[in-house]
C-alpha cells in the first residue's frame, strides 16, 4: 500500500519538477512548483515526518509560493524568452550527467544503511513534540540565528522594494544612481598642468 | 520502500532543478527552480533522519524551509525593484558585472 | 704633552678653522675670514713645532709613536682604528706643510681681497690642510686613503674656485678624475697588502713585511703589484706620466692656490707615499724600477715642454712636474733624505715663484701670457728679486738651497752606480733645461722694453683691465661671485704678501745649509729612525764624491742661466729664429707631446661610444621594450585570457558551478571505489 502511495507521490513530484522547468507562463511554473510541493508533503508523510510535511503545506506552500504569485501577478508573466546560447543544449547534459552520477553514487557503491526500511518506528517520531524538545534543547543556536535570518531578510525585502516618491521617471534615478564625478582625480600631471582633469558626470 | 528510492527521487528532482537553472532566462522562474532544488534537498535530510531513527535531519528541514523563505523573499524583492526601474527581466540582459 | 697630543692638535687646528670660516662665512666682515685661517695654521705650525721637540726626547729607537684615539672596525681580519703615526718623517711633512701653508694663507689674505668668495676661499684652504696633514699623519691605510681622498676633493674645490669661468670647472673635473684614477690605485694596492698581512696599521704592516713572514721571496708577485698600483695612485696625485696632464690645467685656480696644492704640498704627497711605503718598495724592486723610469720620464718630459709654454703660470707648473719627477726618481732609488729635503726646498722656492708670478699676474690686470709681459724690472723690483731668488733656487746655483738638495739626489743616483748612472746623467739634462726655462720667463718677464703695463707701474698707478676677461679664451666675464674680484694686488702695495714672499725666499737661500754634505746632515739624522730597516739608504755617497756632483751642478746651472741669457737678452731674435728652423719640433711641445690627445682617443672616446651604445640599444630597446615592456605584455596577454571567464550571465557562472560540483563527486566517487 505504502509503495503505490510512493509511486504516486513520487510521480507527482517529478511531474511538477519538469512542469516548472518546462512551462513558458511563470504563472503556470508557480502552480507546477505547488503541484511539486503538496507531493512533496506527502512524501514527507509516508517516511513518518508529520511536523515537516504539514510544515511544508502551511510554511512553504502556503505562505512562500502564495508570495510568488502576487509577485508574478506584480510583475506580469514576461514574454517568452527563448534559452540562448550553447546552455540550450548544454544544460540539460550537465544535469543528466549529474543526475547519473548520483544515482551511481547512491545505488552502485553498495551503501548498507539505504537499502532498508529505515530504524524501527518509535511513537511520537516526527511529531511536533519530538521537534519541539529538539528545537529548543539540542539545536537551540540555529534556531535562534534562524529568526534573526527571518529578520534580516524582512528588513532587506522592505529595504529593496519600498516606494521613493511615487513612480518617478528614468532621470530621478538615475540622478540619485549616478554619483558626480570628481573634477580633480588628485594626480600628479593635472597637479602640474600635463593633463587635465577629467570632466564630471560624463560616464 | 527503501529509503534509497526516496533518495534517488530527491536526486532526480536535484536534476531536474538544475536544469532549470541553466536553461531559464526569467529570474523568477529561475529562483522556482532554485526551490526545487533546496525541496530536494529537504527530502534527503527527511530521508536519512527516517533511516537513522532521529530527529535531526527533519529539524535540519525545518531550518531549510527558513533559508528558502528569507531568499525567496529578498529575491523576489530584488525583482520588484528591478520591475520598478524598468530594467529587463532577463538574465542575459543584466550583464554588467563583467570582466 | 706627548708627540701624540701635539699630533692631534696639528690635526683639530685647520679643522676648527675650517668650520668656523665655513659657518660664518656671510658674517665676517673684511679681512677677518683670511686671519682666522692664517692664525688657524699657525696654529697648527706651532704645535707641528712642539710635536718636534717631544719626539726629539724620545730615544731615536723609540721616535715611532702610533696613537688611536676611537676603534672605528676592530675585529678579526681588520683593524681599522683612527689612528695616527707621529714619526720623523710624518713631523718632517707636517713642519714643510704648515710652515708653507701659513705663508700661503698670509699671502691669500692680501691678493684675494676683493673676491667675492673671500671667506669660501679659506674655508676651502683650511679644508685642504686639513687635509694634507690627515694624509701625512695617517697611521693606518684607512686614514691614509681618507686624506688622500679628501685632499683630491678640496683640490677640486679650489681648481672651480671661479666657478663660473668654464675652463676652470671643466679644469677642476679633469683634476678630479685623474686623482679618482690613483685613488682606485692606491685602494687596490691597500687591498692586495690585506690580503696578506691581515692588517691595516702602517708599522704593523712593515714589520711583517720586513721580516719575510707574508711575502716569501723578493719580488713577490702580489707584493709587485700592490707596490705599482700605489704607484699609480702616488703618479696620479703628483701629476706623473702618463697621468700628468690634470697638473697644467689646474692653473685655472688662484695662484695662491697654484703655490699651496701643485706646488709645495698636495702633489708631493706621491713622494711621501713611496718614502712611506719604503719597505714594501724595497722587497719589491720591480716596482721600485717602474717608479724611477717614470720620473725620469716625466723630469724630462715636463723639461721640454716648459721651454715652449707661454703661460707663465704653465712654465712654473712644468716645472714642478719635473722637480717631482726628481724626487720621484729619488725616493725609488732609494735617497730617501735626499728626496724628502729636495721636497722641503723645492717647496720654498716653488712656492716663492708662484707667489712672484701672482703678483705679476696682478700687475698685467689678470693677463698671464708672457708674450705680452717685458720690461717689469724697474716697476716691480721685490717682486723681480723674489723671482730671481726663486728662479736660482730651482736652477741650482750655489749657495741656493736647490743647487744642495737636487744634486743630493743626482749623486745618490750615481754612487748606486750601474743602470743608475744612466738616470743620474739624465737628471743633470733635466737640470741644464730647468735652468735654460726658468731664465727665459724670468728674462722675458723682467728685462727689456716695459711693456704699457710696466710704464703705467713705473708712473705708480696699477693698470686696470676695462673689461674683465677669461686669460686662457678671451671670453668676458663680470667681477661677481664665481669669477675673480675687480681689483689685483701686487707685492709691493700689499705688507701680507710681501710679509709671506719674504719668509720664503730666507727660505729658500738658507733651507740648503741643513744638509751640506760633508758638514752637517741634519736632515738625514732627524730621518734616520723611520729609514733605520733600510738597505738602500745606507748606500750615502762619500763627501767627495757629493762634492764633485755638487760643482758639475753648478756648472750645469750657470751654463743654462747663459744659455738663456743668449737667446732672449744678448740676441732676441734668436728665439723665433730656431722657432722657424725646428717649427715641427716646438708644435709637438707646444702641444705638450700630444697627451691629451692621446688619452682623448685611447680611453674618453670609446668610453662615451659605450655610454651612447648603452643608451641607444641596452637601455632604450633591452630594457625599455623587452624587459620591462615584455612583462608587462605577458602580464597583460595572461589577464585578458583570463578575463573572458567573467561573461557577466548568470546561467554560466551557473553552469561552471554545476560542472565543478560535479567533477568533485565524481573524485570522490571514484577514488572511495
Amino acid at each position: 500500500m505504502s509503495a503505490v502511495l510512493f509511486f504516486i507521490a513520487a510521480i507527482g513530484a517529478i511531474a511538477g519538477a519538469i512542469g516548472v522547468v518546462v512551462l513558458r507562463n511563470p504563472f503556470y511554473s508557480v502552480l507546477a512548483l505547488v503541484s511539486h510541493l503538496i507531493s512533496l508533503a506527502a512524501l514527507f508523510l509516508l517516511l513518518r515526518a508529520e511536523f515537516v510535511a504539514a510544515g511544508q503545506v502551511v510554511v512553504y506552500a502556503g505562505a512562500v509560493m502564495v508570495l510568488y504569485v502576487f509577485v508574478v501577478a506584480y510583475v506580469g508573466g514576461g514574454e517568452d524568452l527563448p534559452t540562448g546560447g550553447g546552455l540550450r543544449i548544454l544544460g540539460p547534459v550537465f544535469a543528466l550527467a549529474l543526475a547519473v552520477e548520483l544515482c551511481i553514487a547512491l545505488l552502485g557503491t553498495g551503501l548498507k544503511g539505504i537499502s532498508q526500511k529505515g530504524a524501527p518506528y518509535v511513537a511520537g517520531f516526527g511529531s511536533p513534540e519530538a521537534i519541539g524538545k529538539e528545537l529548543l534543547t539540542k539545536f537551540l543556536f540555529p534556531f535562534e540565528v534562524a529568526s534573526l535570518l527571518l529578520l534580516v531578510a524582512a528588513i532587506g525585502a522592505v529595504v529593496l522594494a519600498r516606494r521613493r516618491k511615487g513612480l518617478e521617471g528614468d532621470d530621478e534615478f538615475l540622478k540619485t544612481v549616478h554619483t558626480p564625478r570628481s573634477l580633480f582625480t588628485g594626480t600628479m600631471a593635472e597637479g602640474v598642468g600635463v593633463r587635465t582633469a577629467p570632466r564630471g558626470g560624463e560616464d | 520502500m527503501a529509503i534509497g528510492w526516496y533518495l534517488v527521487v530527491s536526486a532526480m528532482i536535484f536534476c531536474i532543478g538544475v536544469a532549470g537553472v541553466l536553461t531559464r532566462r526569467n529570474p523568477m522562474v529561475i529562483l522556482l527552480c532554485l526551490e526545487l532544488m533546496l525541496n530536494a534537498g529537504n527530502l534527503a535530510l527527511v530521508a536519512f533522519s527516517r533511516m537513522h531513527g532521529n530527529q535531526d535531519g527533519q529539524v535540519f528541514a525545518l531550518i531549510v524551509m527558513v533559508v528558502a523563505a528569507c531568499e525567496v523573499t529578498v529575491g523576489l524583492g530584488l525583482i520588484v525593484a528591478l520591475y520598478r526601474r524598468r530594467l529587463p527581466i532577463d538574465v542575459d540582459e543584466l550583464n554588467e558585472l563583467h570582466g | 704633552m706627548a708627540p701624540a697630543t701635539f699630533g692631534w692638535f696639528v690635526l683639530l687646528c685647520p679643522l676648527v678653522g675650517t668650520a668656523v670660516i665655513g659657518l660664518l662665512y656671510n658674517r665676517l666682515p673684511g679681512k677677518t675670514a683670511g686671519y682666522i685661517g692664517t692664525a688657524a695654521i699657525a696654529l697648527a705650525f706651532l704645535c707641528s713645532f712642539g710635536a718636534l721637540l717631544t719626539l726629539l726626547h724620545h730615544a731615536p729607537e723609540h721616535r715611532q709613536v702610533s696613537s688611536a684615539i676611537w676603534d672605528y672596525a676592530v675585529t678579526t681580519g681588520v683593524d681599522a682604528k683612527l689612528q695616527i703615526l707621529v714619526d720623523p718623517l710624518s713631523v718632517f711633512m707636517i713642519l714643510v706643510v704648515t710652515g708653507v701653508s701659513t705663508m700661503i694663507h698670509l699671502y691669500s689674505v692680501g691678493y684675494l681681497y676683493s673676491d667675492r668668495g673671500y671667506s669660501r676661499y679659506f674655508a676651502y684652504l683650511n679644508f685642504f690642510v686639513f687635509s694634507m696633514l690627515l694624509l701625512v699623519l695617517a697611521g693606518n691605510f684607512l686614514l691614509l686613503i681618507v686624506g688622500w681622498a679628501f685632499v683630491g676633493a678640496a683640490s677640486y674645490l679650489l681648481i672651480s674656485f671661479w666657478y663660473r669661468r668654464n675652463t676652470a670647472t671643466k679644469a677642476g673635473i679633469k683634476a678630479f678624475v685623474i686623482n679618482v684614477v690613483g685613488d682606485i690605485g692606491l685602494v687596490l694596492g691597500t687591498f692586495f697588502l690585506l690580503k696578506h698581512t691581515g692588517t691595516v696599521d702602517l708599522l704593523k704592516t712593515f714589520k711583517a713585511v720586513d721580516a719575510h713572514t707574508v711575502f716569501a721571496h723578493r719580488n713577490d708577485g702580489d707584493l709587485v703589484a700592490a707596490c705599482v698600483l700605489l704607484l699609480v695612485g702616488a703618479f696620479a696625485k703628483s701629476a706623473q706620466v702618463p697621468l700628468h696632464t690634470w697638473l697644467p690645467d689646474a692653473m685655472e685656480g688662484p695662484t695662491p692656490v697654484s703655490a699651496l696644492i701643485h706646488a709645495a704640498t698636495m702633489v708631493t704627497a706621491g713622494v711621501y707615499l713611496i718614502a712611506r711605503m719604503h719597505p714594501l718598495f724595497e722587497q719589491a724592486p720591480a716596482a721600485a724600477d717602474v717608479g724611477m723610469i717614470g720620473g725620469c720620464v716625466t723630469l724630462l718630459v715636463a723639461a721640454t715642454i716648459g721651454l715652449v709654454v707661454t703661460d707663465v703660470k704653465r712654465v712654473i707648473a712644468y716645472s714642478t712636474m719635473s722637480q717631482i719627477g726628481y724626487m720621484i726618481m729619488g725616493v725609488s732609488a732609494g735617497a730617501y733624505s735626499a728626496g724628502l729635503f729636495h721636497l722641503m726646498t723645492h717647496a720654498f722656492f716653488k712656492a716663492l715663484l708662484f707667489m712672484a708670478a701672482g703678483s705679476l699676474i696682478g700687475a698685467m690686470a689678470g693677463d698671464q701670457s708672457l708674450d705680452r709681459m717685458s720690461g717689469f724690472r724697474k716697476a716691480m723690483p721685490f717682486t723681480f728679486g723674489c723671482f730671481i731668488v726663486g728662479g736660482l733656487a730651482l736652477a741650482g746655483l750655489p749657495p741656493f738651497s736647490g743647487w744642495l738638495s737636487k744634486d743630493d739626489i743626482i749623486a745618490f743616483l750615481n754612487h748606486r752606480g750601474g743602470g743608475f748612472e744612466v738616470l743620474g746623467v739624465l737628471g743633470y739634462v733635466g737640470a741644464l733645461m730647468t735652468g735654460i726655462y726658468t731664465f727665459r720667463m724670468i728674462f722675458r718677464a723682467f728685462l727689456g722694453e716695459p711693456c704699457p703695463e710696466a710704464s703705467e707701474l713705473e708712473h705708480g698707478h696699477l693698470a686696470h683691465a676695462e673689461v674683465p676677461r677669461n686669460p686662457m679664451t678671451g671670453e668676458e666675464e663680470d667681477t661677481d661671485v664665481g669669477f675673480p674680484g675687480p681689483e689685483h694686488h701686487i707685492a709691493e702695495q700689499a705688507p701680507e704678501m710681501k710679509v709671506a714672499m719674504s719668509a720664503l725666499a730666507v727660505g729658500a737661500v738658507v733651507a740648503g745649509l741643513l744638509q751640506v754634505p760633508g758638514v752637517d746632515h741634519v736632515v738625514t739624522k732627524f730621518l734616520d729612525p723611520t729609514f733605520a730597516d733600510s738597505r738602500l739608504a745606507s748606500h750615502e755617497p762619500s763627501n767627495s764624491s757629493a762634492w764633485i756632483g755638487l760643482v758639475i751642478g753648478a756648472v750645469i746651472a750657470v751654463c743654462g742661466i747663459a744659455v738663456a741669457y743668449r737667446i732672449w737678452v744678448a740676441k732676441p731674435g734668436t728665439a723665433t729664429a730656431i722657432r722657424a728652423r725646428l717649427g715641427a719640433v716646438h708644435n709637438f711641445l707646444a702641444h705638450k707631446w700630444y697627451f691629451d690627445e692621446l688619452i682623448d682617443v685611447v680611453f674618453v672616446r670609446p668610453a662615451l661610444w659605450v655610454g651612447r651604445l648603452a643608451e641607444s640599444v641596452f637601455e632604450r630597446v633591452l630594457v625599455a621594450e623587452v624587459i620591462t615592456g615584455g612583462t608587462v605584455g605577458i602580464v597583460r596577454a595572461g589577464s585578458a585570457i583570463v578575463r573572458r571567464a567573467q561573461t557577466g550571465l548568470l546561467r554560466y557562472y551557473a553552469a561552471s558551478l554545476i560542472v565543478g560540483l560535479g567533477a568533485i563527486a565524481l573524485y570522490y566517487l571514484v577514488s572511495s571505489s
